[in-house]
């Protein structure tokens, strides 16, 4: 080829390319145009769809109920198919060529962590449903999330552990997941400090399905407990191959155990284990039981899992800052919505910290006959 | 101790599965002198098929024994996949015989992700994770207080050694088995003598899908949880396995799979005490890919070969 | 004038893009990301058929020096970005010769990466080479995620708040000196050694060409520009994280080179351009595109293994790229 070529077709090929993208129009929307992005494919797939649940019933509620100020909540939502760098080019693209007034999203912190500022240079305000670690929100005073942080989480587990009596843990992090080794992280420095040993530290990476190895060093170690801070497909098998290996302690763990299929793969492997959670469908109280019918009702009596109601709640969060500025402009919204005091979502009650951390309890779960049963309600 | 020998009997266990995939690599490149690396693929097929034939036979069969409907099963599954096997070869890779390397090395890795991707539309398999059903009924055995292994594992691993003794004997002993040796040798020769390459080829490809959909029958019912991108990680640890016993060589993969297995348990198990992370055990087979190639390029078992111009 | 022509053609095109570069501030977010995605795809891309088209060897672990060149220029642009802005001031040109150190720097810890594991695994035959390729982009991913979450690696949730300096002057100058190199590598009386690496690897060792030092090379330079294709990529999307930077992202280049024409220059420029531009056009059929991308290779290595644009396709009398 020769490099003349290149001067004459390909450089003003990619310089026509780069204006002739470049030409949008700008034109105002009649609805309160609201972005989100979730992993609606690849291999987070279940997260995203759950989230995407639960603002899509958020959204036809306040439509049924009038819309807001006036004017109908119309939804875009992009997926940002599980891969790393699509969420900062999807977020992009709501921000400036869909003018979306605030985006909800996303679920994993990775992917929060791109989008952020984004929203925070264009000044939308941008509410995570279920990021936990605690660096998403120190991008920018536009970030705000409705869940608690791995620091809570990973505390209340130590906590709990203690009250257990558990002096002896050992801890397997799955090193793949930054949620995984920031609940590591913090359940350490809790439990440590407060008379507890960690006898061993053990890794794996989601995807793993041989866990062995690590469990035969913990049981040479002789613990209390376990402390499993991962994603229900690896815990489903930690904890039947730790049962096969003779290890009979119980075994505790975060939201990530949240899901039906734990039982599936592990059956009685996780009997009587313990993790916290951000709700639990068990809750009495009137809201969380009206959520859940009406989930119900719509999936064909499925139970909500808790991205669904993270969803539901970043989402009427939002509605409820836009009514009380009286506004969609990005600075007044994220005023109120820093300032929000005792907000009652199903996730608990919301206070946002001033780092636009959600303050708010944590539940813990056990296992029983194949069930999740709820325990207690940690207060922060 | 007794740590030490739970830790290898760990890696055994898993290391008999890396074996049996592995066979499957050594097998083809045996006769094409390509890698297929779609290999892995098949093995999640295998995993899969299991799943689903277990969901449509399994009230049929729900009166037998668990060993009945686990063999009726695997064959049929091991059916499907020679089928599928002897399909791919046939479709993607028969048109290139006599072609590049390279050409056919892109196609394998095109079929590779072919299967994945197709499994993974909502349509097909769906991307999230699916339980596999215990199709051996779960039961530990203590050896002593420390040491424990299960049925699961032990049936595997019986499983796994009948069909490496069936393969010899298929190799060995069976004309087509001859006909494979030939091929291996050299293809223009065995022709010459009237050997049907084409026949054997099909025949090699459809008997290395088979033991990689056993393999993952098996893989699935130690670890119950089947996915379309499982193959991956597990197909190139055999690979590794392969290379490191010999490319080529039957016996060498089998020590191949087994050396891989222990060492990354152990690797696993032991790293802590030295204060690395065990997270480190993943890279482990690559490390040792490297290792084997820089020093012995022909593996283990496997024996040095001249390139003919 | 004849002999510098592509030294000119390296000059307009810097020129060219930076003038762009001065209007970009006027085009839509979005469509500024596109058009900078096409520009580091288009590095990648070219970089990659250095080894993989030229050379005739098979890399499948393009992403992994990727991810080295993104590690290194993010890390050297958050960690020393104040002390290389106090020496070079913090106005514009102050920021560009930064992020010009990092982006070196990032690629230069590619080629040395690179270098390593060509080194020994170069003597095999090309389909090891796919594998050990493959081994290094994975040994990598394990490492970085095995690293402290609050170190300077950041572990598996990597590294957030990377300043956005990616313009379309970085990117395409950067991808008009990639061209530039590769085009002079291949086009000198020297570099009709990496095609006759490719052509007949024994052959051209036994007509004295050092057939491993040739392949060492095009992997170093291919890794280098790799690295600095990751930098690149790290200060446009402002935060990367190991995951990022797996087999599949590897396999997304390799597709560009294939359907572009393996030794076509042009042909991979183009194949780079339209798959970054129909992948967005695409987005409601994600989970058709891997299939269909899959099946187009088993069918072009089927029917046209020399690609779209194959190299033939732009050979004047005499001259072949």
């Amino acid at each position: 080829m020769s490099v003349k070529f290149l001067s004459r077709a390909v450089l003003p090929l990619g310089a026509s390319l780069a204006f002739l993208l470049g030409g949008c129009s700008k034109e105002a929307s009649p609805d309160i145009v609201i972005g989100e992005v979730a992993s609606l494919s690849g291999g987070t797939a279940a997260w995203g769809k759950a989230q995407n649940d639960g603002v899509k019933m958020a959204v036809e509620e306040i439509n049924a109920a009038g819309g807001l100020l006036g004017k109908k909540v119309k939804l875009l939502t992009e997926d940002d198919q599980s891969k790393d760098g699509e969420a900062a080019t999807v977020t992009k693209k709501l921000v400036s060529r869909d003018n979306v007034v605030a985006v909800i999203g996303e679920i994993a912190s990775k992917k929060s962590l791109e989008m952020a500022p984004i929203c925070q240079k264009a000044g939308i305000p941008m509410i995570s449903p279920g990021s936990t670690n605690p660096k998403v929100t120190e991008i920018g005073d536009n970030i705000f999330r409705v869940c608690f942080i791995d620091p809570f989480q990973g505390t209340v587990m130590a906590k709990f552990a203690l009250s257990k009596g558990w002096k002896t843990m050992a801890v397997i992090t799955d090193v793949k997941q930054d949620y995984s080794v920031g609940l590591t992280q913090f359940f350490k420095e809790y439990y440590t400090k407060n008379g507890g040993t960690l006898a061993v530290e053990q890794s794996f990476s989601t995807g793993d399905k041989d866990f062995k190895a690590q469990l035969t060093a913990i049981k040479a170690a002789g613990v209390n407990a376990i402390f499993v801070p991962g994603y229900y497909a690896e815990v489903g098998l930690i904890a039947a191959q730790a049962r096969e290996l003779g290890i009979d302690v119980p075994m505790c763990g975060g939201d990530g155990w949240d899901d039906a299929s734990l039982i599936k793969v592990a059956g009685k492997a996780v009997e009587g284990c313990f993790f916290s959670n951000h709700f639990s469908t068990e809750d009495s109280s009137e809201a969380i039981q009206g959520f859940v019918k009406k989930y119900a009702a719509a999936r064909g009596g499925e139970k909500p899992s808790t991205f669904v109601a993270l969803g539901y709640d970043s989402a009427n969060l939002l509605f409820h800052a836009i009514k009380t500025a009286g506004t969609t402009d990005g600075k007044a919204v994220r005023d109120v919505l820093a300032a929000t005091k005792d907000f009652p979502a199903i996730t608990g009650v919301i206070t946002l910290d001033a780092q636009r951390n959600a303050t708010k309890s944590a539940v813990i779960l056990t296992i029983k006959d194949g069930q999740f049963v709820y325990v207690e309600t940690v207060k922060p | 101790m007794e740590q030490f020998a739970q830790q290898l009997l760990n890696g055994l266990f898993l290391g008999s599965i890396y074996a049996l995939i592995a066979l499957g690599y050594t097998m083809v490149y045996g006769v094409l002198r390509f890698i297929n690396f779609a290999h892995g693929d098949v093995f999640m097929l295998g995993a899969f098929s299991g799943l689903y034939l277990n969901r449509w036979l399994g009230p049929m069969m729900a009166g037998l024994h668990w060993s009945i409907s686990l063999t009726v099963i695997m064959l049929l599954s091991m059916a499907i996949c020679a089928a599928l096997g002897i399909l791919i070869e046939f479709l993607a890779y028969r048109p290139l015989r006599n072609r590049p390397r390279l050409n056919v090395l892109i196609t394998a890795i095109g079929v590779s992700l072919l299967i994945e991707y197709t499994g993974q539309h909502p349509a097909v398999f769906g991307a999230t994770q699916q339980s596999f059903p215990a199709l051996i009924p779960a039961n530990n055995i203590a050896l002593t207080s420390n040491l424990a292994v299960t049925n699961t594992q032990m049936i595997v691993f019986v499983t796994v050694i009948m069909l490496l003794v069936a393969l010899r004997y298929i190799v060995m002993k069976t004309r087509m088995g001859l006909a494979m040796r030939a091929l291996s040798l050299n293809p223009t020769a065995s022709a010459l003598m009237g050997v049907n390459n084409s026949v054997v080829i099909s025949f090699t490809f459809g008997l290395g899908s088979a033991l990689a959909a056993a393999g993952g029958i098996l893989y699935a019912s130690l670890y119950p949880s089947v996915e379309p991108f499982m193959g991956i990680i597990p197909g190139l640890k055999a690979f590794i396995a392969a290379v490191l016993g010999g490319i080529g060589n039957i016996p060498g993969a089998a020590l191949g799979g087994l050396i891989i297995g222990v060492t990354e348990t152990l690797v696993g198990g032991y790293s802590s005490v030295v204060g690395l992370p065990t997270g480190y055990k993943d890279g482990v087979a690559f490390v040792i890919l490297i290792l084997i190639l820089l020093f012995k390029p022909s593996g283990l078992l496997g024996k040095t070969e001249r390139e003919k111009v | 004038m004849k002999r510098y022509q592509a030294q000119f053609a390296l000059l307009a095109a810097l020129l060219i893009s930076f003038a762009v570069s001065q209007f970009s501030g006027r085009m839509n977010d979005y469509y500024l990301d596109i058009v900078l995605t096409a520009g580091i795809s288009v590095i990648l891309a070219v970089s990659l058929n250095l080894v993989n088209g030229h050379t005739g060897q098979f890399s499948l672990g393009h992403a992994g020096f990727m991810a080295v060149g993104a590690y290194g220029a993010a890390i050297v642009s958050i960690e020393l970005g104040p002390q290389l802005q106090r020496i070079f001031g913090s106005g514009e040109a102050g920021v560009g010769i930064s992020f010009f150190i990092a982006l070196l720097i990032g690629g230069i810890c590619a080629a040395l990466c690179g270098w390593i594991v060509g080194v020994p695994s170069l003597r095999l035959r090309g389909d090891y080479l796919a594998i050990v390729t493959l081994g290094f982009n994975e040994i990598i991913r394990v490492i970085l995620q095995n690293t402290k979450p609050d170190g300077v690696f950041g572990g598996a949730l990597g590294l957030g708040g990377i300043p956005a300096t990616t313009s379309i002057f970085w990117a395409f100058g950067a991808a008009a000196v990639c061209i530039y190199v590769v085009s002079s590598m291949i086009n000198s009386t020297w570099g009709r050694g990496f095609l006759a690496v490719r052509d007949d690897e024994i052959a051209a060792g036994s007509m004295g060409i050092n057939t491993t030092r040739y392949k060492v090379t095009a992997f170093v330079v291919g890794a280098f520009f790799a690295g600095v294709g990751g930098g690149l990529y790290a200060h446009q999307k402002g935060a990367i994280n190991p995951e990022g930077f797996n087999f599949l992202k590897s396999v997304d280049v390799v597709v560009m080179v294939i359907l572009g024409g393996m030794g076509s220059t042009v042909g991979v420029i183009l194949a780079a351009i339209v798959l970054t531009v129909l992948n967005e056009y695409l987005r409601d059929f994600e989970q058709y595109r891997m299939i269909i991308f899959s099946l187009l290779l088993i069918i072009m290595m089927i029917a046209r293994p020399q690609g779209l644009l194959p190299a033939t396709l732009f050979q004047k009398k005499g001259r072949a790229a």
